[in-house]
């Protein structure tokens, strides 16, 4: 799914970054395509926000190579890279107008005053702020303040614009509406967004991929539906959305399906590749595809007795323990068909037949599995 | 009519507040008092009126303590200000208005011990003819000595602010450590420093750079106590702390990530610095400039204690008139041309380089 044909317009070849012993980036490699609205995401330390200073210049890769459409720029300094960066806290200059900070990519290249005039105000035509042009940065609110930032990057037409949290420092509704504004803009220029964020919501909502990090590791890279229905791992699964990890030992294998035997003693057949008979494994089931009631349907369904039920407005969240004690999640609408079951009914939950994954490996691996309420309430 | 009635309301309103009376009553004191001790009014009525002021004051004083909570809010900016404003009216008012009077004031004859008030304007011309030299030198010492102390503070404000790390604290203390000993200790120091078998008189010699320092006038007959070099010297080192510290507080200040962000701009090293570093940088270079120059421009101990005779400065004649030739009147006229330069080209300066709307 990468945009444009020919060279992507950067690459990461076997990064590594470390300060001291502590290694933030390892390994990583990437390519992003030229249009693309790339995301990175992981939880906070995660290296990702130390990749994006390697590819703005900020940071020099201990080993490894950064290419920019082609050419090595592993050593260049920043400001001989086209790329440009939109800071966390925007980093706007305190003591220049709207105007002069967007100009300020292109007076540092030099270019005729004229077409310096004329692309600033294009570029804050863009971004919806050309009534502000001699305004200073403190008389903005934070949304135009982001804005400027945005526009302050984009007027140089960078081969690709980096992203560092830039909606972090704004409200929800604010932030909910800047996630359409950023694409809208990143249309309309078409210029690559590599994009961090520690917020999943915002990674699905807005990129055409996204690269998931984990402890200095890129654990996957895929579309947003990748990630969320085909999760590589339990950390992935776990990380993106809220998911029930259900651990299990395969029983047999024969070809892409998988019968796993839960530890709550309910046997499921499911899909995944590369996987043999006895392994130790997690089969993922998201909550929005169990329906709860109904008949047992074989191989995709277990039962349970619902300790809990959460109106969420547009949506009823269900919780129930399995005989082993672990706690499942389901989402169903509050204006539903079905009857509800209330708490203390035994029900059994079904799901549809690419409703579960099989991962390798244990949920503990994850660290927190968010289908066990108490473990993410402990946690908050 | 509409308007009318506003206007009247926000009149009375204006002349209701019980803060209006209190700050009136502190100016009217404070003018009582120097009227009063500069001799403008005599006699038994001015002191009761000054009494009676100040019985109101302290009455407005005894109801911001002790009265309600809206009196109280009302009164207390203005009972915090009273300490400060009755200070200045005691200190600096009436001084001043005496140094006023005393500066149009002649001695009938040599032998008279206090001069009378007479409109002598002459002890104004005398002030700006005989004393021009010293005013002229004055103002050029303390102008040099205020870019020496920017060209040396600058950078070192700089390294401390951008690359003292874990440390800046302590280089922050070495700047102020000079502060502990007395003003005239250090100079004194500077004495046996300069002194003509001192350390650096004879390193300069053993170099053989005395001929090299004498053509660029800062020795003189391979000697560097007693020259301009050495008056200006003292006061670059005096004044140097007064540089520092604003122009560390405004660098301080700025977010380094605005030093990546230009850089991610294009910007190299150079003209982040230019663009974005100097101009933040610029109230601490505008107040350390003043908070230099002015005292530099009146200070008398380092041209009395490194200089000669041909490097006395302003402050040294108006402490000769003052204290050796009892020539008051003289010595006040000086005092406040001083004063009225200094004022005029403060106000100068600000208009040209004010920084206020510079965050």
């Amino acid at each position: 799914m990468q945009g444009g044909a020919g060279v992507p317009v950067i690459t990461l070849e076997n990064i590594r970054k470390q300060y001291g012993t502590f290694v933030a980036v390892d390994g990583a490699n990437l390519s992003i395509g030229q249009g693309e609205f790339f995301a990175m995401l992981g939880p906070s330390g995660c290296g990702k926000t130390t990749t994006l200073k390697m590819i703005a210049g900020f940071e020099q890769p201990t080993e490894g190579r950064i290419l920019l459409e082609g050419v090595d720029v592993s050593t260049v300094p920043p400001y001989k890279r086209n790329v440009n960066t939109v800071f966390q806290q925007y980093a706007l200059f305190p003591h220049m107008t709207v105007f002069d900070n967007v100009a300020f990519g292109p007076r540092s290249k030099k270019l005729d005053s004229s077409t310096i005039k004329s692309r600033v105000m294009e570029m804050l035509e863009v971004v919806r702020l050309a009534d502000f042009a001699q305004r200073r940065p403190a008389q903005l609110s934070g949304g135009q303040q982001q804005r400027v930032a945005l526009a302050r990057a984009l007027v140089n037409y960078p081969s690709a614009l980096l992203l560092d949290e830039p909606l972090a420092a704004l409200d929800l509704k604010l932030r909910e509406a800047m996630q359409l504004e950023l694409k809208r803009i990143q249309r309309e220029v078409g210029i690559t967004f590599v994009f961090v964020t520690h917020d999943q919501g915002e990674a699905l909502t807005m990129s055409d991929r996204i690269a998931v990090m984990n402890e200095g590791h890129i654990e996957m890279v895929g579309t947003p539906e990748d990630i969320y229905d085909r999760p590589s791992s339990v950390f992935v699964a776990s990380f993106i959305g809220s998911a029930n990890l259900l651990p299990g030992v395969v029983e047999s294998v024969s070809g892409s399906s998988v019968t796993v035997r839960l530890s709550c003693g309910a046997v499921v057949d499911s899909s995944g590749s590369d996987f043999a008979t006895g392994e130790s494994v997690t089969v993922m089931i998201r909550p929005e595809r169990i329906t709860p009631g109904g008949e047992a349907i074989a191989g995709r369904s277990i039962s349970g007795e619902i300790t809990d039920l959460v109106f969420q407005g547009p949506s009823v969240r269900l919780i129930a323990r399995l005989a082993d004690g672990t706690e499942v999640g389901a989402v169903v609408g509050s204006h539903t068909n079905l009857t509800i079951p209330r708490p203390g009914d035994r029900v059994t939950m079904s799901w549809d037949a690419q409703g579960s994954f099989v991962l390798k490996g244990h949920p503990e691996m994850a660290g927190s599995t968010t289908s066990n309420l108490d473990h993410v309430e402990a946690n908050l | 009519m509409n308007l009318v009635v506003d206007r009247r309301t926000r009149l009375a309103k204006f002349f209701d507040r019980a803060d209006f009376v209190g700050l009136g009553t502190m100016l009217l004191l404070a003018l009582g008092i120097v009227a009063v001790g500069a001799g403008w009014v005599n006699g038994d009525a001015a002191r009761l009126v000054v009494i009676a002021l100040g019985a109101v004051l302290v009455g407005i004083i005894a109801m911001a303590v002790m009265g309600n909570g809206e009196v109280r809010r009302k009164l207390a900016p203005y009972g915090l200000l009273k300490p400060g404003i009755l200070w200045l009216a005691l200190f600096f008012l009436a001084p001043v208005w005496s140094l006023f009077v005393m500066s149009l004031s002649a001695k009938e004859s040599r032998f008279d011990f206090w001069p009378d008030f007479s409109w002598h304007w002459d002890n104004y011309r005398t002030a700006l003819t005989e004393f021009r030299p010293q005013f002229v030198r004055s103002f050029s010492y303390a102008g040099i000595a205020t870019l020496l102390t920017l060209i040396i503070g600058f950078p070192l404000a700089y390294v401390i602010a951008f690359r003292g790390g874990r440390y800046k604290t302590i280089l922050l203390g070495l700047v102020v450590v000079p502060f502990f000993t007395s003003y005239l200790i250090r100079t004194l120091a500077w004495q046996n420093l300069l002194a003509d078998s001192g350390p650096i008189v004879s390193i300069i010699d053993d170099l053989r750079l005395t001929g090299l320092f004498e053509s660029l006038n800062i020795m003189e007959n391979g000697k560097l106590m007693n020259t301009p070099a050495a008056v200006i010297g003292g006061l670059t080192y005096n004044f140097l702390p007064f540089m520092v510290l604003p122009i560390y507080v405004s660098m301080e200040k700025i977010d380094v990530r605005l030093l990546d962000a230009a850089h991610d701009l294009y910007s190299t090293g150079r003209r982040a610095f230019r663009k974005v570093v100097l101009p933040l940088t610029f109230p601490g270079i505008f107040a350390g400039t003043l908070l230099t120059f002015i005292p530099a421009a009146g200070d008398f101990i380092n041209a009395a204690l490194l200089g000669s005779p041909n490097t006395t400065m302003i402050g040294n004649s108006i402490q000769d008139q003052f204290i050796r030739q009892n020539n008051w009147p003289v010595a006040g006229a000086m005092s406040l041309v001083l004063m009225a330069i200094i004022t005029v080209a403060v106000m100068i300066y600000t208009k040209f380089l004010g920084t206020e709307d510079l965050v």
